[in-house]
């Protein structure tokens, strides 16, 4: 591995570049999220009423590390579309061929993915004295910690969906299908408390959940009504790590069997 | 003109095979590559040329056969078979939003170069094949033939010991093409790189050391571009005549022998060829616009042994349906 590392630095060095130099990219990426939590929490903001012990936070705060959480998903998927790209434009191939494991190829494209979701996951945590949440130093090398794992596996996850699809309109279909969904499932949005049993059972069951429960305990301190609710801040970060564990297993996996479709 | 002939083979190919699904694309090919030579692979587009570079370049498993590089195995030990090539791809792998020297950059970290040698290498490779000046362009503003130049920097940034290059000159200018020969000779004399190419263009393949014409999947003939002319042996005419296929018929039942239409030109080879002209012009003088006495050509040999015409130009013929990319 060791000797794979300039070739993974190379790899995501390359990531971060191009990211930087589509500017539209980078202002959509980060306006969008802004966007829904400015609107969201201004329209849903008088009608939520969750049922949190101790009474209720407002909406802008609730929604506010949902939003963070969606703007690492948005960037990791925007980055490993950008696998369609190389695969089309050829420059994947000269990936495959070059004296490198699989698993560099894999991991200078997760881990460039993940460098730039938390580049901009960043931005925004700046932003969270604006939703009420005070920020220390320590509570943002706590998030980090948690938004580090979490952003890479959902880099992990989009990569997997990626390398099978020939044309990014296709891959857009599943990110509306399957992406979205989980982050709107994951307690994003609104609290897992009162939903119906079959809804509740996805949310426990989707691993973002945990990072999202993870991110938020980050936030508060322990025993905060806030996050009264949520799993354990262990519990949480275990299922986190073992999601960014396997959706890279995965991605390499899938690496590794196909060398890449045959490009055209 | 003979290359340094080194025993030790550079590319093997033994009984290789290979189907998409009930197409056969590859049926049965041998042949081997020593160590110093400019070898060339000529064909038809959609005869094999691409599948059979995909394999070598490790990307593509065959069906059946082996294939080696320098003594391995491309299926089973691709990791070493990466470490000695050079890939050289039709449409140009670049990263269109990094510039020139930035491709160069990361594709050298790939292959283990760094520091103050990885930036030597690149400036040397687009000194040669004249980029320096664009160096910090993005690739996505390049035109086509300098996309390609860059292409080819990249391929040999490292020094591969065999270079394998899918038709290398497709979409460069004549003036370009002889720099980018001048290179291969260049490298070969001194570096002593092998290079194994692809091409559908007869003036690139007469260049070659030696060369095989691969056909519908097989190899019709092998040997150096003299060789394979001398087969033939005689002369070949070419008469344009505004209704070829009479003056075809013509020729057939008055002096019998193989006569073709190629092209919209009468073609026939003879052993002496310059007793005929003159009977023919006689005969057909009135009907005949030109006719032109010369020495078999590499077109020659690829209707001769495959009993069909050539393709065209540099169009690429993806529209026949055959095509295989």
């Amino acid at each position: 591995m060791r000797r794979s590392l300039p070739a993974i630095g190379a790899l995501l060095w390359r990531e971060v570049v191009r990211f930087l130099r589509e500017r539209n990219r980078v202002a959509g990426a980060l306006l969008q999220p802004i966007m829904f939590w400015a609107l969201f929490g201004a329209g849903l903001g008088p009608s939520f009423r969750p049922p949190v012990p101790g009474g209720a936070v407002p909406y802008q705060e609730y929604f506010f590390p949902g939003v963070v959480v969606m703007i690492l998903l948005f960037t990791a998927i925007f980055s490993t579309v950008s696998v369609i790209e190389d695969r089309r434009e050829g420059f994947l191939q000269s990936v495959l061929v070059a004296p490198i494991p699989r698993s560099a190829v894999v991991l200078g494209k997760v881990l460039g993915g993940t460098a730039l979701a938390m580049g901009q996951g960043l931005v925004l945590l700046c932003l969270a004295p604006f939703a009420h949440i005070p920020l220390s130093p320590s509570m943002l090398a706590v998030s980090c910690a948690v938004l580090v794992p979490l952003a890479f596996a959902l880099t992990a996850l989009s990569f997997c969906i990626a390398w099978r699809m020939e044309s990014t309109q296709g891959f857009h279909a599943i990110m509306t299908v399957f992406l979205m969904p989980l982050w709107l499932l994951s307690g994003a949005p609104f609290p897992a408390l009162g939903v119906p049993v079959w809804l509740l059972a996805i949310i426990t069951a989707n691993p973002v959940t945990y990072g999202l429960a993870a991110f938020r305990r980050a936030l508060y301190p322990a025993g905060a009504p806030a996050v009264a609710a949520l799993p354990s801040f262990g519990v949480s970060m275990a299922v986190t790590v073992l999601f960014g564990a396997v959706s890279f297993g995965a991605a390499l996996a899938l690496a590794r069997r196909t060398g890449g479709r045959a490009a055209a | 003109m003979t290359p340094p002939m080194n025993s030790a083979a550079s590319v093997s190919v033994q009984g290789l095979l290979h189907d998409y699904g009930e197409r056969h694309v590859l049926r049965g090919l041998h042949f081997t590559v020593p160590e110093g030579e400019i070898f060339g692979l000529l064909g038809p587009n959609g005869g094999g040329k691409t599948t059979l570079f995909r394999i070598l370049a490790t990307l593509l498993r065959p069906t059946g056969g082996r294939a080696l590089i320098m003594g391995h195995d491309v299926t089973r030990e691709p990791g070493e078979v990466r470490r000695r090539i050079g890939v050289v791809f039709q449409s140009p792998a670049l990263d269109r939003v990094l510039t020139v020297r930035e491709n160069l950059h990361v594709h050298g970290r790939l292959y283990g170069l760094s520091g103050r040698g990885l930036r030597g290498a690149a400036e040397e490779m687009m000194r040669r094949v004249r980029l320096l000046d664009r160096a910090d362009d993005r690739v996505g503003t390049l035109s086509g033939g300098l996309m390609r130049r860059a292409e080819i920097a990249k391929g040999l940034l490292y020094r591969p010991r065999l270079l394998l290059m899918d038709e290398p000159s497709s979409g460069l200018d004549p003036g370009a093409r002889q720099d980018l020969w001048g290179l291969l000779r260049d490298l070969r004399g001194h570096d002593g790189t092998t290079v194994l190419l692809t091409t559908h263009l007869m003036e690139e393949a007469e260049r070659c050391d030696r060369l095989a014409i691969l056909s519908d999947g097989v190899l019709v003939a092998a040997g150096t571009p003299r060789q394979l002319k001398a087969e033939i042996g005689g002369d070949v005419i070419v008469i344009s005549a505004a209704a070829p296929e009479e003056i075809r018929q013509g020729i057939e039942t008055r002096f019998g022998g193989p006569v073709q239409v190629v092209d919209g030109s009468v073609r026939l080879e003879r052993p002496s060829g310059h007793e005929l002209i003159p009977r023919l012009v006689e005969t057909f003088a009135d009907r005949i616009d030109s006719v032109t006495l010369g020495r078999p050509t590499l077109l020659d040999v690829f209707i001769h042994k495959t009993g069909h015409r050539f393709f065209g130009d540099e169009t690429p013929a993806r529209s026949s349906g055959r095509g295989v990319t």
